[in-house]
């Protein structure tokens, strides 16, 4: 089999294009339209990909993996039981939890501890989820979608309970989806006290 | 015409010019060229610098905002009362009304103006309240930042270089792109003693008549052409000065390109020497305020595109800034220049895009020729049409409309160029001078050719005739 030979012609010019100037009017007819398009032209055409950010904000996707912050039960005391699950799975050993028990005369007391100090350094975490993977009582959550605010020292980026208490989630509350079953209550799936051992 | 005027006259004439072309059309310049090719980019450009106001100015301010509003409401109801009164005078034809028509007119255009006033300082407050009590003012703070930052920056001087070029070079760049200035004329010849009045559209008058430009000289544009080859030296100069291999052939490249074109410029304008015949500026528009527009006349049509790429290229910006062309020579003559020495450069270059277009719109697009405006005021006059429109007006709210008008075709061309600027990437050097000697030079000789032919043949009296006619 004879080897076939395509000849491509070489691109040249046209006489339009060598003259250059019905070029140059193109390519400023192009330019001009974009310009009164995004200068004077009406807000839903412009096309403009600039935020203005302190301003405006592009908000993080859905699932964005913020700062923490710890749920609340309906007293606003911390959903979090001091199971120290989440301190277990980090593996950047950011958290650190000091279980505590509740007073006798409380009724969680027997059942639940929960945490007098609850601290994360911002800084050392890698935002990787595992914490709020591991926590079986959904007290520990990402879903505030806020960046961590910067700071001048690093002691700011220790985030103590009351600080991840009072940050809310995206809704705007510090609750979860998940209803709280308190012992002592109808509810209540395990055996407590009342309901005998 | 005494000698107080005249010297007092010259010197508001001097400022008039320094303060917009130097004070005002540069730093916009600056401004709308990052503004422009931004919005040409899908990008919003430099609008982030900001005067804070101190934090509680904010609350006080918010609470202006209805005040603000209902005044510029109030005074626009009172403008669109006295605008329906206007008109309903001017339908019947006499006042029966209370008060005399003056005293509507004057109520119209004082509280018209007031709330169109308040109602850009409305539009301002909200952009001031809505930025936390930044004032940014669409970025337009810009140029004040540049103009500090060129201030305070380091004034380095090569340690080799020669010290006195080296500060005369940016000099000699900008002072000569000011002074092309001086013949330009911004409006027709003011008669002071006449400032009032209506004037016969046509005729001599006596008193004291101002020329209304700097410097009524008879060689006129050939002025400015010695003026824009000074500016040569200024290049060359700094890029010899600056002690650097860069510099040096920046330079080079911006003298060789600059004569080339020089040659270019003063051929395509030789058509519109022979067409308004003379070389005054003053005189150029005059003609054309009485005939057409030059742009009109065909060969001159060809004349203002070539004129204009010489012209682009002897201010050596895009697509001719070979110069400094930083992908080759870092910045060629720019590249050892810092702080306010490098500032005079860049203003020059500035400045002389806003005489380019003063000298443009003279040469080709009337000056400050208005269309339908006469020395007596508007009068529209429609082709097949025997009944005129015409609007009386004094001499000196003639004038305010000639160099408001010629104002804004500086504007409009300033704003054509730097389009150009954005649209058009860099020529190689052979093609840059390819272009001037093969392309440009031939062209506009052979125009000076064609436009005599048009004149000896009587088709200039009757294309004139023609168009005098039809507009």
């Amino acid at each position: 089999m004879a080897v076939e030979v395509k000849v491509i012609k070489k691109p040249g010019r046209t006489i339009a294009e060598q003259v250059y100037i019905p070029e140059i009017a193109k390519g400023l007819a192009f330019t001009s339209a974009r310009f009164f398009k995004n200068t004077f032209g009406a807000k839903a055409n412009k096309e403009i990909a600039t935020v203005k950010y302190p301003e405006e904000k592009i908000e993080y996707p859905e699932r964005f993996r913020g700062i923490h912050r710890l749920t609340q039960r309906m007293d606003g005391s911390p959903r979090c039981v001091a199971c120290l699950c989440c301190s277990t799975a980090c593996p950047a050993q950011c958290i650190h939890i000091e279980p505590a028990e509740y007073e006798p005369d409380d009724p969680r007391h027997g059942y639940e501890r929960y945490p007098s100090v609850f601290m994360i350094d911002e800084l050392r975490c890698i935002f990787c989820g595992y914490c709020v993977e591991a926590c079986p009582c959904d007290a520990i959550r990402m879903d505030t979608g806020m960046h961590m605010p910067p700071s001048t020292s690093r002691d700011h980026f220790l985030y103590d309970k009351e600080t991840l208490l009072s940050i809310p989630g995206r809704d705007g509350t510090y609750l979860t989806g998940n209803p709280r079953h308190e012992p002592g209550e109808a509810s209540h799936p395990g055996i407590d006290r009342e309901r005998g051992h | 015409m005494t000698t107080g005027i005249l010297v007092v006259s010259s010197i508001i004439k001097i400022l008039f010019v320094l303060i917009v072309a130097v004070g005002v059309f540069a730093p916009i310049i600056i401004w709308a060229e990052r503004r422009q090719s931004a919005m040409i980019q899908d990008r919003l450009g430099p609008s982030r610098a900001a005067v804070t106001l101190p934090p509680g100015a904010v609350s006080i301010l918010d609470k202006a905002r209805l005040p603000l509003w209902r005044l510029a409401a109030l005074t626009g109801i009172v403008a669109i009362v006295s605008l329906i009164a206007l008109t309903f005078v001017a339908i019947k034809g006499s006042n029966p009304l209370p008060v005399s028509t003056e005293v509507i007119t004057k109520t119209l255009i004082g509280f018209g103006a007031s709330s169109v006033l308040l109602r850009m300082g409305y539009a301002v407050h909200t952009m001031i309240v809505g930025n936390q009590g930044k004032i940014m003012l669409i970025g337009l703070l810009h140029p004040l930042a540049d103009a500090v930052k060129f201030i305070f920056k380091e004034d380095f001087v090569p340690p080799k270089s020669d010290k006195l070029l080296f500060s005369l070079g940016p000099i000699i760049a900008l002072i000569p792109a000011i002074a092309a200035f001086a013949v330009i004329p911004f409006a027709s010849t003011m008669h002071l003693d006449h400032l009032n009045e209506l004037l016969p559209r046509t005729g001599e008058l006596s008193g004291a008549a101002i020329p209304m430009q700097v410097a009524s000289i008879n060689v006129g544009i050939l002025f400015i052409f010695a003026i824009a080859s000074t500016g040569i030296i200024g290049a060359a100069v700094a890029g010899y000065a600056s002690d650097n291999k860069y510099s040096l052939l920046g330079g080079i490249r911006a003298a060789s390109q600059m004569v080339s074109y020089e040659v270019v410029i003063g051929l395509t304008l030789v058509p519109t020497f022979m067409l308004y015949q003379s070389l005054r500026l003053e005189d150029m528009a005059m003609w054309q305020h009485q005939h057409m527009w030059g742009i009109f006349v065909p060969p001159l049509m060809l004349g203002a595109i070539n004129f204009f790429v010489a012209a682009v290229a002897e201010t050596k910006r895009v697509p001719f800034d070979l110069p400094e062309g930083e992908s080759e020579l870092v910045g060629g003559y720019l590249t050892e220049y810092s702080g306010m020495k490098f500032g005079m450069f860049f203003m020059g270059e500035f400045v002389e895009v806003v005489s380019l277009a003063a000298i443009a719109s003279v040469l080709f697009f009337g000056g400050w020729d208005v269309p339908y405006l006469y020395r007596d005021g508007f009068e529209f006059s429609l082709p097949f049409m025997a009944a005129g429109f015409s609007v009386p007006l004094v001499h000196w709210l003639v004038i305010v409309i000639q160099v408001l008008f010629f104002l804004f075709k500086i504007v409009v061309l300033i704003w054509f160029q730097l389009m150009i600027r954005w649209s058009l990437p860099r020529f190689r050097y052979d093609q840059l001078m390819s272009l001037c000697w093969k392309g440009l030079l031939p062209v506009s000789l052979l125009n000076i050719l064609v436009m005599g032919a048009f004149i000896l043949s009587g088709w200039l009296d009757s294309w004139v005739a023609f168009f005098e006619k039809v507009f």
